[in-house]
């Protein structure tokens, strides 16, 4: 049997198959809703009419100011995400095997639950006093925060595993308060997993509904809400537009973060 | 380095410390740069180091060495501020810095794997000490050059830690360490991740800086004995969190005080004897029936440990001759012979009891099965005690 894979044949086999069920499972449905969002009518196999109207509504109006609502929600969630995960994980450094666990459960356990339990949650925590936050703002980038503050604890976790342990001693030797040697050596060298951890931390941000259905205000509709919003009122076209405006911006985002890379690890 | 003998610490009534040779120096009352009073350490529970004293010297070059979890380095770790002792005092220039942090001890430390910052550039790294304590930017330049050019490495003051070799990135380590002028120097195994002729290579270097900073003390933390003797004034041997022996590495490899110590440092033959009859210089002992004299040991009227244990005749593999003709005589049987380049390692037997015999490389050993009369010097063999 292990012959098998070492054969050209076999292994051109094995690649087409592979290629195969992306393509199937990741490529078709993104070309359909490529497709989709530059269509007017469709009726057959392919579209019937293709047009840039959704395109355009893009521009202005409710779904150009969710595409907003959404770049605004992530970064602010991945910025507090990157801050309360980051932390965490340099604090957990010092604890005990024990308290460390019990952080990461603390940490890991939103993700385990549906989303729409945590928006849940959080309207009824903060419906009543003596924190009111029911209908603002601040209440979704909390959820949003709450569902991807795990990525960022664990890719901060994963980055500390890397450094070596004797660098912030031989910083505080060499006569480095604690604080310099964080900002000075471990931060700069963390940089990459904190600035990966704010890209997927933005990327799941951008995507999240079902906690944001759930709080979101009038005023705050977010580009997933909109999609939602759209195909439910059978506007399914707007609706693949949109999604396709907010895949955009999202690789847009992660692009500029990955080009800031170099720069941040320059000395 | 020096030929200094073992420093002794004693607390005088009015607080000051006698720092005397033991080879019979008068007393001095100096402060010892590093003074440990009875430091003891836990990890976990349990206990790392046990009771320890110990006294440096302005100038002098100690060498912690022993076997990996010996405790070695956590008196380095312990002196540099990374551990807090459960209890006990330790002293730098007569400061009282057991609860101190790192940053305000002011000792350098070098460690095994270098730990340079990997994101900043070579002369970066060795000016980090000093940007960290503010000096003026025309300073740090001034003195990161100097310290570069120390240890060879000026022209790579450039460069990455990622584009330099092994031995490179340790002498980069090493000057960032001298940069901030440290009293102290605290080595732990830094030359271990080298392979065996760059490590002779930057001993060497280690003990010419010694030569042109000679007040800097120097605790050196190695398993390797030859970097001990290469290196050090004074060596202390750990066991199990505790001093187990010191002394100059001369004293140590000639009258080591026990089997523990003769068997780590340096290769022995240590044979059961009977001890037969010791004076102040002479011992006479039975090996095998055959009566042999020694050495008398240091140890036996004032080591209560030493006085019911059985002794142990120490040889070293160089110091046995073949065909002896001298006072001390015994039988051997040749089992074996390897040619080894400079020296003829010779696997022998007295009775039960296998030894092995260096001779020069040059000479022809006996043939295997053959009986040979082997002989030493009294001042070549020692006693030590089985502990």
């Amino acid at each position: 049997m292990s012959m098998l894979v070492y054969r050209p044949c076999t292994r051109q086999v094995a690649r087409l198959a592979a290629l195969g069920l992306f393509g199937l499972i990741f490529g078709l449905p993104l070309a359909i809703l490529l497709l989709a969002a530059v269509t007017g009518q469709w009726n057959g196999v392919l579209p019937t009419i293709l047009t840039l109207r959704h395109v355009r509504a893009l521009l202005g109006g409710d779904q150009g100011a969710s595409l907003w609502h959404s770049i605004a929600t992530g970064l602010a969630a991945s910025l507090i995400a990157v801050l309360l995960g980051g932390g965490g994980a340099l604090a957990a450094r010092d604890l005990p095997a024990g308290f460390r666990r019990g952080l990461d459960a603390l940490y890991f356990l939103p993700i385990a639950l549906p989303s729409a339990s945590i928006g849940l949650a959080l309207l009824i925590t903060f419906s009543q006093p003596p924190i009111l936050l029911n209908g603002t703002v601040a209440l979704v980038v909390m959820a949003h925060v709450v569902l991807i503050t795990a990525y960022a604890y664990a890719n901060t976790r994963a980055g500390i595993e890397t450094l070596p342990a004797e660098l912030e001693d031989v910083a505080g030797s060499l006569g480095a308060s604690q604080w310099l040697a964080l900002r000075s050596i471990t931060l700069p060298l963390l940089a990459p997993y904190l600035l990966a951890a704010f890209a997927l931390g933005f990327a799941l941000s951008m995507g999240e509904l079902g906690a944001t259905i759930m709080l979101y205000p009038p005023q705050w509709v977010t580009a997933p809400v909109q999609v939602f919003a759209l195909t439910d009122r059978g506007d399914i076209y707007a609706g693949a537009a949109l999604g396709v405006a907010l895949l955009a911006c999202t690789f847009l985002v992660l692009l500029l973060l990955n080009r800031q890379k170099p720069r941040i690890l320059r000395p | 380095m020096t030929d200094a003998s073992p420093v002794a610490l004693t607390r005088t009534a009015s607080g000051a410390e006698l720092i005397g040779g033991a080879g019979g120096a008068a007393p001095v009352a100096v402060t010892p740069r590093i003074a440990l009073e009875g430091v003891s350490v836990r990890y976990h529970g349990a206990l790392a180091l046990d009771s320890i004293n110990l006294a440096v010297a302005p100038g002098e070059v100690v060498v912690l060495l022993g076997p990996s979890g010996s405790g070695k380095s956590t008196i380095l770790r312990a002196i540099a501020g990374f551990l807090t002792p459960s209890q006990g005092r330790i002293s730098l220039a007569g400061r009282d810095v057991t609860d101190l942090p790192p940053h305000a001890r002011g000792v350098g430390m070098v460690v095994q794997n270098y730990a340079l910052f990997p994101h900043l550039r070579v002369a970066e790294n060795v000016g980090f000490g000093l940007r960290a304590r503010r000096r003026p930017v025309a300073d740090i330049t001034e003195r990161v050059a100097a310290c570069l050019d120390m240890v060879g490495m000026g022209r790579f003051a450039d460069r990455l830690p990622r584009e330099l070799s092994g031995g490179q990135q340790q002498r980069v380590a090493i000057a960032r360490a001298l940069a901030i002028d440290p009293p102290v120097l605290l080595l732990d195994e830094p030359l271990s991740a080298l392979d065996a002729p760059l490590r002779a290579g930057l001993l060497e270097e280690i003990r010419a800086l010694h030569a042109r900073l000679p007040d800097l003390v120097i605790v050196y933390v190695t398993h390797d004995q030859n970097e001990a003797i290469a290196l050090g004034d004074r060596i202390l041997l750990m066991r199990d969190g505790r001093i187990a022996a010191e002394g100059t590495p001369r004293a140590l490899h000639d009258t080591p005080p026990h089997r523990y110590a003769a068997e780590f440092f340096g290769q022995a033959n240590l044979l059961p004897v009977q001890l037969d009859a010791c004076d102040a210089e002479l011992a006479i002992v039975t090996l095998e029936g055959q009566r042999l004299t020694v050495r008398a040991p240091a140890w036996h009227a004032s080591d209560d440990r030493a006085l019911g244990a059985r002794p142990l005749l120490c040889l070293r593999p160089h110091a046995i001759t073949l065909n002896a003709t001298g006072l001390n005589r015994i039988e051997a049987r040749i089992l074996a012979t390897h040619w080894m380049g400079a020296v003829n390692r010779i696997e022998a037997a007295i009775g039960p009891h296998r030894l092995r015999i260096d001779v020069p490389g040059s000479t022809t050993p006996p043939a295997p099965g053959s009986v040979v009369t082997i002989g030493f010097e009294p001042d070549q063999a020692c006693l030590v005690a089985d502990l």
